[in-house]
């Protein structure tokens, strides 16, 4: 049956039975080539896309559950390819073989959108369920500090200014 | 080498010039022959300059993540003396013409060193001597720089672009003649050069063989027997023809000698449908003889054996049997690796069109001539039918080696022909018909004296094989390191069956004999009552001494990358905490000279953290990309650590049981060291390769850093049976 869906910002419909993985829909009706397969199983997270920005392995998520919703791939992630991310991967120069980094890369990101200054500890948590075959492990937690360094803090604005201005020289 | 055909200019379609490369190539030292052999030489085409300047590089080496669509051209660009970000590579196509495109066995350095650099300095003096025409000056009088050539006196210049018609009309430059640059003016080697596909990984571009697509393209998926050997006696085809989205089901008998396994083929409008049709399939087989194999029952058998006088014995010094019945102490040690997948992260696949007698595959492969040569024997048709292009591999490791997946597309294609069919694995296809790393065992008797020191050693390896023939990659050579050492040694053999292919994982051999004899080395020490490294200095000295060959390696080079690594890391320096241990080892394989030290923290709970890792390596005087090749050795280190920890291949009623990656793990980024220390110690030697030399020796310095923290002896791979895991 058709199901409607927004794919990096544009509307699409698609005709699959309910219990198609929205990674084969990606690929194969959509042909939106920068989503991988890997394991089928959610193991190993090359599928790994955002449906309503949050990060979610695109094998174990059926087009029935992501009907309706806004749905984020590689392809999909900056307008100009210029994502800190995407950039920081270039000047790193991660990968070997390839495969992995674009489900790398969209972990990536939703975790600097929910924390634009990770620790390593929180990369390792974030990213482990990414595999990565070549062991671009240590250019990985690199790329996501560059990322994250390029990136400026949210401007927190200052506490409004008291109303009366404390008098100074006075007791303390 | 052929001096007169060293090279041939040929013409391209657009006003350009190609020059092609004429060379016998070396054997890249300690390379693993490819099973179906590498094509004879013939002249290809490297080099395309545009009219309006453009320079575009093929690469001829299959990309698999190793680095060489990038090196290769690298050097053709520094001596062909233009700026990098001028060049766009391209993957060449396979093509007899290119000569040895192969990745395999760190290779593509040793063999692409010279040669390759030689075809970017034959085009600059071509260039060179059509820009000297022009002026009617000498060509002496000219420089090059950026992809132009200067008049040196009156600065004129002209633009490759405007010289390339008349550079195809000049005669070629002598070989011997040919001037090369002065490594001290080198703009590109040398300089970290970030990968030529990276822009697109990260936008997520279509690249890798999974990525093929074709207009009016079906897909297949291949349910091939479980069991090795297994026939299709009958299967619900008709049934499973009529499911939803499938076009065609049909039986493949199988062609054992072209590596055709029989099965089902499924195929339909999309892969998920093929995939959904499957499980309504139901298949009697003829399992063969392999239908009752278990993996448990040869374990047993195995250890049974090791326990016997070998069925023959090789490689014998001395009197090893006397001396071990004197030694005044005797120590047996027993250690064991597993069969493992390669599973390189992307599936199996290969797209095929058969149409009007010819094939047309796009695929991957280490060595595709192999596809090329399989695929029109499995389909029979001349091998001049077949057309294969090339594309990016997810990953190798040698599983890519063997082109099982090229000759299943191309006898569905002809199966279907007139349509493009994509062929694809599912990961348990690929787990289940994978041509493994090989496992074995060894048996250790080590005779000491009354000092401790070592004066024999009998070794009794039991492998896979049948016949008195180990499976391919599955067997041990006599004499490793310290072995020779030690003055009455013996090797014994003996053989249990294995009802899988086998074949070449990366740094085949080397990955396995690298931790037994290195963690006996690290044994031998302690019973010698000495420190690690100094008992390693000392029997690479007592190696240097002994007459005859040392199997290629050069003792000073290793030593001194064994210093290195010492000092680098501060071993024997440091007060450790209790629980944290240093282990070192060394390897030389593929040409590399490897010395390893790991710093390890191991839990009461036997949590292994690696805190650090301190590399030295030797491949020679020049690094050629610098960022690339730290690369290639922590991702060693960190696949070394994947193998040793809980990979696993069994079997049982002749079917492999792990699936998927959840039952044969890999090192997860949490897992990984907190920090890998490299270092390239440049000597003066040709460069050689890096996918494989850095990777055998990180699994002794782990277990020998273990052993360090704990006083625990682990001698049986993967860790995890031991109760280990990583922190």
């Amino acid at each position: 049956m058709p199901y409607k869906l927004t794919v990096n910002g544009r509307p699409a419909t698609v005709d699959a039975t309910a219990d198609t993985p929205l990674l084969w829909v990606l690929r194969d009706i959509l042909h939106l080539f920068g989503t991988k397969y890997g394991c089928g199983i959610g193991s190993c997270g090359a599928c790994t896309v955002h449906v309503n920005g949050e990060a979610v392995r695109s094998c174990q998520t059926t087009i029935a559950e992501a009907a309706g919703k806004k749905v984020t791939t590689i392809e999909g992630l900056s307008p100009d390819g210029k994502h800190p991310l995407q950039l920081a991967w270039q000047e790193v120069d991660v990968p070997q073989c390839g495969y992995c980094q674009a489900g790398q890369i969209l972990s990536a990101a939703a975790l600097l959108a929910k924390k634009p200054r990770p620790t390593d500890a929180d990369i390792d948590e974030a990213l482990s369920g990414n595999l990565c075959r070549c062991g671009t492990h240590m250019s990985i937690r690199k790329a996501v500090h560059r990322a994250a360094s390029m990136t400026p803090l949210p401007v927190v604005k200052p506490a409004a200014k008291p109303a009366v201005k404390p008098k100074t020289g006075g007791k303390k | 080498m052929n001096r007169r055909d060293f090279f041939k200019a040929t013409a391209l379609i657009g006003g350009g010039f190609a020059l092609g490369l004429y060379s016998d190539s070396e054997t890249p030292a300690q390379a693993q022959p490819p099973r179906q052999g590498p094509p004879p030489l013939e002249p290809s085409a490297f080099i395309k300059i545009a009219a309006d300047g453009t320079v575009t590089i093929l690469s001829r080496a299959p990309e698999i993540g190793q680095g060489m669509k990038t090196t290769l051209p690298m050097l053709i660009a520094e001596e062909l003396d233009i700026d990098w970000k001028s060049v766009r590579v391209e993957q060449a196509d396979v093509d007899p013409r290119y000569g040895g495109q192969f990745t395999g066995g760190s290779g593509g350095t040793p063999s692409g060193w010279e040669p390759v650099r030689r075809v970017g300095a034959a085009a600059r003096a071509l260039l060179i001597a059509a820009a000297a025409k022009e002026w009617g000056a000498a060509e002496a009088d000219c420089h090059t720089a950026s992809g132009e050539v200067f008049h040196t006196a009156t600065n004129r210049r002209l633009g490759y672009g405007a010289l390339a018609a008349k550079a195809l009309a000049m005669p070629l430059p002598d070989p011997a003649t040919l001037k090369m640059k002065d490594p001290a003016s080198y703009k590109i080697i040398g300089k970290p050069t970030g990968g030529v596909d990276v822009p697109k990984i990260v936008t997520g571009k279509p690249l890798f063989g999974i990525d093929v697509h074709l207009p009016g393209m079906l897909y297949a998926t291949f349910h091939k027997t479980p069991v090795l050997g297994g026939k299709v006696v009958k299967a619900n085809t008709e049934a499973v023809a009529k499911l939803p989205g499938v076009k065609k089901a049909f039986v493949v008998e199988g062609n054992p000698g072209v590596g055709l396994e029989s099965g089902v083929v499924i195929v339909a409008a999309t892969w998920w449908q093929a995939q959904t049709a499957r499980k309504q399939l139901e298949v009697t087989w003829d399992e063969g003889k392999w239908a009752s194999y278990e993996s448990k029952e040869h374990f047993a058998k195995a250890a049974e054996l090791l326990g016997k006088t070998p069925a023959r014995t090789v490689g014998k010094v001395g009197d090893p049997d006397a001396e071990l019945e004197k030694a005044a102490k005797v120590i047996e040690a027993r250690y064991a690796y597993p069969i493992i997948a390669h599973a390189p992260l992307e599936p199996q696949n290969c797209t095929a069109l058969f149409k009007d007698g010819k094939l047309e595959l796009w695929s991957t492969s280490q060595i595709p001539t192999g596809g090329r040569s399989g695929s029109a024997r499995v389909v029979g048709i001349p091998e001049s039918a077949v057309t294969m292009h090339l594309h990016r591999a997810g990953g190798g490791f040698g599983r890519r080696l063997y082109n099982d997946m090229v000759v299943d597309a191309a006898w569905i294609a002809k199966e279907i022909a007139g349509v493009p069919i994509k062929l694809l694995w599912s990961r348990e296809d690929d787990f289940a018909h994978d041509y493994y790393r090989a496992g074995g065992w060894h048996h250790f008797k080590i005779g000491l004296d009354a000092s401790g020191k070592t004066v024999a050693l009998h070794d009794h390896f039991v492998g896979y094989g049948e016949n008195d023939r180990f499976v391919d990659s599955g067997g041990v050579g006599p004499g490793e390191f310290p072995v020779r050492t030690i003055p009455n040694y013996a090797l014994g053999l003996s053989m249990v069956p294995l009802a899988v292919r086998t074949g070449a994982l990366r740094a085949p051999g080397s990955n396995v004999h690298a931790f037994i004899f290195q963690c006996l080395t690290d044994e031998l020490a302690h019973a010698a009552g000495k420190d690690p490294v100094a008992f390693r200095l000392e029997q690479l000295a007592a190696l240097e001494a002994l007459p005859g060959n040392q199997r290629g390696m050069d003792i000073e080079r290793m030593r001194t990358v064994l210093n290195l690594a010492v000092e680098r890391s501060g071993w024997g320096k440091k007060t450790l905490p209790k629980g944290t241990g240093m282990g070192v080892a060394f390897y030389f394989s593929h040409s590399g000279y490897f010395a390893e030290v790991v710093q390890v923290k191991v839990s009461a709970k036997k949590a292994i953290k690696v805190e650090k890792v301190w590399v030295v390596g030797d491949v020679g005087h020049t690094i050629i990309n610098p960022v690339a090749a730290e690369s290639q050795v922590c991702g060693s280190i960190i696949d070394g650590m994947s193998q040793m920890m809980a990979q696993e291949i069994t079997l049982a009623k002749g079917r492999v049981v792990q699936e998927n990656f959840s039952e044969h793990p890999m090192v997860r980024l949490n897992e990984a060291p907190r920090e890998i220390d490299v270092h390239f110690h440049k000597s003066n030697n040709r460069p050689t390769g890096l996918g494989e030399p850095a990777l055998p020796p990180i699994l002794p310095a782990i277990a020998n850093a273990v052993f360090a923290a704990t006083g625990e002896r682990v001698r049986t791979l993967p860790l995890a049976k031991s109760g280990y895991s990583w922190g």
